[in-house]
């Protein structure tokens, strides 16, 4: 069993950024959550420019939850999953809907991992679960930071069990993270935190 | 922490009202989150101390306000954007507008004017440009300004030309401008019939009647209420059976206007004031 911390708060939504081999881990992920999963779940997993309209198809054929690609001005509810569509930056606004953006790449990303997390700690506080996967860059090391700092939780793929260590390895070393896990035990963890914690 | 993400929300506040009643400029309905970020960013790359100096430079230095106006303005453009757009814009819209006496085409946030030009070259090829008014507006006077000289960085010159092969174009690529060392000029006769003009879809109104209208990727970064006040706008400027093309990622069917527009292109985000299609053909 996976030891979980007592927790103060509840949680609202889970943030997850990955890049390289980012596909593969997030499948590992997103296939142990049940569809009943009671938060929503935001992802920017980059991609190359043309090629990620196939990407919730490809997730959504692994999990039992609902996956889309996030509309602008759509409300986020749980029992999904959205994703980023491939060259624009994804923002949470404070009433819980998704704005789009293509300013310039943040972190040679757009999507960038860090625009997404830190316009979702403004809406969420400290209500807020941060992941960050396997990538080569550093993108996301910045807003898992503001979610720690928040009172957010934040976990981190262990470098060791990631395809690319770059990016799971400048987030720890920019953070005190939560927690440090395998890749096979992320999902799990995340279930068990969720369930102990949600309101 | 709680108390200081309440207090930034203030401070974003007051300072988007302060521009309004200073400058004129409206931001207080665009969405925030991005906004947000980009008013951070240039606190940061200005070194600034924190918000009452923010503040207190915006409304007492103008060169201040101007270097804010052009971060506030999200100008990322490229020639032939979304190459598919243009392909289906040839082939749904164009043949209705050959049947037109005469064109008049309104570019709504034309920003550095990449994106004119490539109307303006698709209309040529298609034979229609010399019947044709395009009014390209912009909020922004700065960028404007570039939009009318359309000098562009050479090294874009690549993506550009890839994008208008798949976008489908006619001719070669090359005709369409001069090159200078390390930037282009664009050919005069492509601005013979484009007029540059100030236009802010959060304060101004109609200013004509319109076949077209041209809106991409302006309105993701407006709240729900100011993006029905654009619609509303080119709702009210366009024609019956006039034409509205939004960005790839951006819809009317939320909108207050979602009745009176039909699909032309789904995709595309093409759509016909009270017309359909097969209407158009």
């Amino acid at each position: 069993m996976v030891k979980i911390p007592l927790m103060k708060h509840y949680y609202k939504a889970v943030v997850i950024g990955s890049s390289a081999g980012g596909i593969n881990a997030l499948i590992k992920v997103l296939s142990v959550l049940p569809a009943d999963f009671p938060l929503p779940i935001v992802i920017v997993q980059h991609l190359h420019p043309e090629g990620g309209n196939h990407l919730p198809s490809i997730l959504g054929a692994k999990s039992a939850l609902k996956i889309k690609q996030a509309d602008e001005k759509e409300s986020i509810e749980k029992g999904w999953v959205y994703l980023a569509p491939p060259s624009y930056h994804l923002l949470i606004e404070e009433d819980f809907t998704f704005s789009l953006s293509l300013e310039a790449a943040v972190n040679y990303s757009r999507p960038s991992i860090d625009v997404l997390f830190e316009s979702a700690v403004y809406a969420y506080h400290q209500h807020l679960i941060g992941i960050i996967l396997t990538g080569a860059n550093h993108d996301g090391s910045q807003g898992l930071k503001k979610i720690k700092e928040m009172g957010g939780f934040t976990i981190v793929q262990d470098p060791k069990t990631a395809e690319a260590d770059a990016m799971p390895t400048a987030a720890i070393s920019n953070t005190q993270v939560d927690k440090i896990l395998p890749l096979q035990e992320i999902g799990i963890y995340l279930l068990q935190l969720v369930n102990r914690t949600t309101l | 922490m709680q108390d200081d993400i309440d207090i930034q929300h203030i401070e974003l506040q007051l300072l988007l009202q302060a521009i309004y009643l200073k400058y004129g400029y409206d931001f207080r309905n665009y969405a925030k989150a991005s906004i947000r970020r980009r008013v951070d960013h240039f606190m940061k790359k200005e070194n600034l101390t924190g918000f009452a100096e923010m503040q207190s430079r915006v409304l007492y230095e103008v060169d201040f306000f101007e270097r804010l106006l052009l971060e506030l303005s999200v100008n990322v453009t490229e020639m032939f954007r979304d190459p598919s757009f243009y392909r289906s814009f040839s082939q749904k819209v164009v043949p209705y507008l050959k049947t037109q006496p005469f064109l008049k085409i309104w570019h709504a946030g034309c920003a550095s004017g990449e994106e004119v030009y490539s109307i303006a070259i698709l209309l040529k090829e298609a034979g229609l440009y010399n019947k044709t008014q395009i009014y390209a507006t912009d909020m922004n006077q700065v960028i404007l300004n570039q939009a009318k000289e359309g000098i562009y960085p050479i090294n874009r010159l690549k993506l550009y030309t890839e994008n208008y092969q798949k976008a489908g174009g006619k001719e070669s690529f090359s005709d369409y401008y001069m090159a200078h060392y390390d930037h282009v000029v664009m050919n005069k006769s492509l601005k013979e019939n484009i007029l540059f003009s100030d236009h802010n879809l959060a304060t101004d109104g109609v200013f004509g009647e319109m076949h077209v209208i041209f809106c991409r990727n302006v309105l993701i970064y407006f709240n729900r209420d100011l993006q029905n006040r654009a619609l509303g706008l080119f709702n009210d400027s366009l024609i019956n059976r006039g034409v509205l093309c939004l960005g790839s990622k951006e819809s009317i069917r939320f909108s207050t206007y979602s009745n009176t527009f039909v699909d032309i292109d789904r995709d595309e985000k093409i759509y016909g004031k009270n017309t359909s299609h097969e209407a158009l053909l």
